[in-house]
């Protein structure tokens, strides 16, 4: 089976003066988290789509996706974990109490805030996932990379060709996810923030997937605001 | 939802843009297009400059076939093949979809087939036999431009149909030269073209000539012009001269200017001129429905495709132009995997 797994446990502490989660204000006439849900909804590949939020959350998004995607069927809210990992990891015991973990199930994570993710990123993630057991979607980075140990002074600048940057999904074998976090020690749990961290670190291949520069994140007002002018640009 | 659209911007620039479709009617994901000499124009930017302020930021392109991704109808499942109908009416009329003040055109009006999803009513799709070669198949609405004129032609002409000339060695004469064999097996079709080596593949045609070496006894019952710009002046010119009376005139060239016609002939020989321009839905179904009784006229159209280009990105979509501007016969077929 392929599941999908919308990450909306963030709370937005960068958005500014909002009260409400990012992925809840409106981009367009829908807030963030339905686009999002919709880019998975339309793919037939999928077979069920986890929505994962903060407690207080599961009845709000509940009733958004009621109202915005009324004949939806294969969408379960739950509660997501403190972490990045632990809200993976939710979504894995819900999926192992529904369906059972089998060899071969996938399962897409994706930020809830990503909603300009495209229908062949998804299409590439269930494709690479399938056939390396983990992907990753990345872009080559543009900008020069500068490390600095002290936030001071240069450590060193990597040669750029070799750096790309994350973005989501990050699609994986369930049963390998799994059964890799589940071998982490606690130290390795608390620095591994990061789900394709964990497969790094155990030595097995994540296959990259190609971004789009225009898969951004919605982290600031900014982003928002910006991407709200586009909108209204073209429909005037 | 948001849907990623890869617009032209400004000649020979295009930029990434977002919009947002509505989760009904079918969601069609783009597979393999094909570039248009309207498409050409813009992106060259030869348009008049008014005309290109006005359109443009659009997402040009408007031949494509894709696969359904949704329907909210349910009626066609996802991973069908389609073939997207560029013509979108709005609101009834009396007119044909394509000639009507109420619709709208893709890569024209608004935005083409070039992003990642097409969101388009359920009767703007129509279905596409597994077995369909898909290059070919990218350019079923050109197909269908010529198919529409025919179909106009036939309910129009009241003079025999013995011997019908086409005028142009491009792909539009080709495909129109083709269509005529095949829809009038008894006609006898002549071709009338300028350069040797594309009348050279016109090997289906029951005659070819050159415009500067014409018989002054070759005569012709109704004649299609294919040529278009400012050569539309004397191939219709030459058409006038050499069409028997109350033949029917089938224009398709586009022209950005005027063209001079010799109207006393035209009054004197009764001829009927005909414009044509786009087409509708019962025309790709037309067309669909030729190339299912009739596979092997894909053998002859593959012979149009002269550039296939992989499109990973916008500057691969711009290498694909601008091969596609220096290519002076056939059709460039673009790989959609942005």
């Amino acid at each position: 089976m392929i599941f999908a797994a919308i990450l909306a446990g963030g709370i937005g502490s960068r958005m500014g003066g909002t009260d409400t989660p990012k992925q809840f204000l409106e981009l367009g006439s829908k807030p963030v988290i339905i686009h999002t849900i919709e880019k998975f909804v339309i793919n037939d590949n999928i077979d069920e789509i986890i929505v994962l939020t903060p407690k207080n959350f599961i009845n709000h998004t509940n009733h958004l996706i009621d109202k915005y995607i009324p004949n939806h069927k294969n969408i379960v809210v739950i509660e997501g974990g403190k972490t990045r990992n632990d809200t993976i990891m939710n979504s894995i015991s819900y999926i192992e109490e529904n369906h059972g973990i089998d060899e071969e199930s996938i399962i897409i994570t994706h930020d809830s805030v990503r909603p300009f993710l495209t229908h062949r990123i998804i299409e590439d993630n269930i494709e690479a996932a399938k056939k390396y057991g983990a992907c990753d979607t990345v872009i080559p980075a543009t900008d020069t990379i500068v490390e600095s140990i002290n936030a001071e002074t240069i450590e060193s600048i990597p040669v750029r060709d070799y750096y790309y940057q994350g973005q989501t999904p990050q699609s994986f074998n369930i049963k390998k996810l799994f059964n890799l976090i589940n071998s982490l020690t606690e130290e390795e749990s608390n620095i591994l923030t990061d789900a394709c961290k964990i497969f790094v670190l155990k030595d097995e291949d994540v296959h990259l997937v190609e971004g789009e520069v225009t898969n951004i994140k919605i982290t600031y007002p900014y982003d928002l605001k910006l991407a709200n002018t586009i909108l209204e640009d073209i429909h005037d | 939802m948001i849907n990623i659209v890869y617009r032209l911007k400004s000649p020979k620039f295009f930029e990434e843009s977002i919009d947002e479709v509505e989760l009904d009617g079918v969601i069609v994901r783009p597979t393999h297009l094909s570039i248009c000499q309207a498409d050409q124009r813009y992106y060259q930017g030869s348009r008049p400059a008014n005309i290109l302020d006005e359109k443009l930021p659009m997402a040009i392109i408007h031949e494509a076939i894709g696969e359904v991704v949704f329907d909210s109808e349910g009626n066609l499942k996802s991973g069908d093949r389609v073939v997207m109908i560029p013509n979108t009416p709005f609101g009834e009329d009396v007119y044909s979809p394509n000639y009507s003040y109420n619709s709208k055109f893709r890569g024209s009006g608004f935005d083409g087939f070039t992003s990642d999803l097409i969101n388009l009513s359920p009767d703007r799709v129509v279905k596409i036999p597994d077995d369909f070669n898909l290059n070919v198949s990218a350019f079923i609405e050109l197909i269908s431009v010529a198919y529409q004129g025919i179909s106009k032609f036939k309910q129009m002409a009241i003079t025999p149909k013995d011997k019908l000339g086409v005028w142009g060695d491009g792909n539009l004469g080709f495909i129109t030269t083709l269509l005529l064999k095949d829809l009038f097996p008894e006609s006898k079709v002549m071709v009338f073209g300028k350069h040797q080596e594309n009348l050279n593949l016109f090997s289906f045609a029951d005659e070819i000539y050159r415009i500067h070496d014409v018989d002054d006894d070759v005569v012709v019952d109704h004649a299609f012009e294919c040529v278009g710009s400012s050569a539309s002046q004397s191939a219709i010119e030459q058409i006038i001269d050499i069409i028997n009376p109350q033949g029917t005139i089938n224009l398709f060239g586009v022209s950005e200017y005027p063209v001079p016609i010799n109207t006393r002939m035209v009054l004197e020989k009764g001829l009927t001129i005909q414009g044509n321009s786009r087409s509708d839905r019962v025309d790709f179904v037309g067309v669909v429905e030729t190339l299912k009784q009739n596979p092997q006229l894909f053998e002859h159209l593959e012979k149009l495709i002269t550039n296939v280009c992989e499109i990973n990105s916008l500057s691969d979509l711009k290498e694909a132009f601008d091969k596609d501007y220096i290519s002076k016969f056939g059709k460039t077929i673009l790989k959609w995997n942005i």
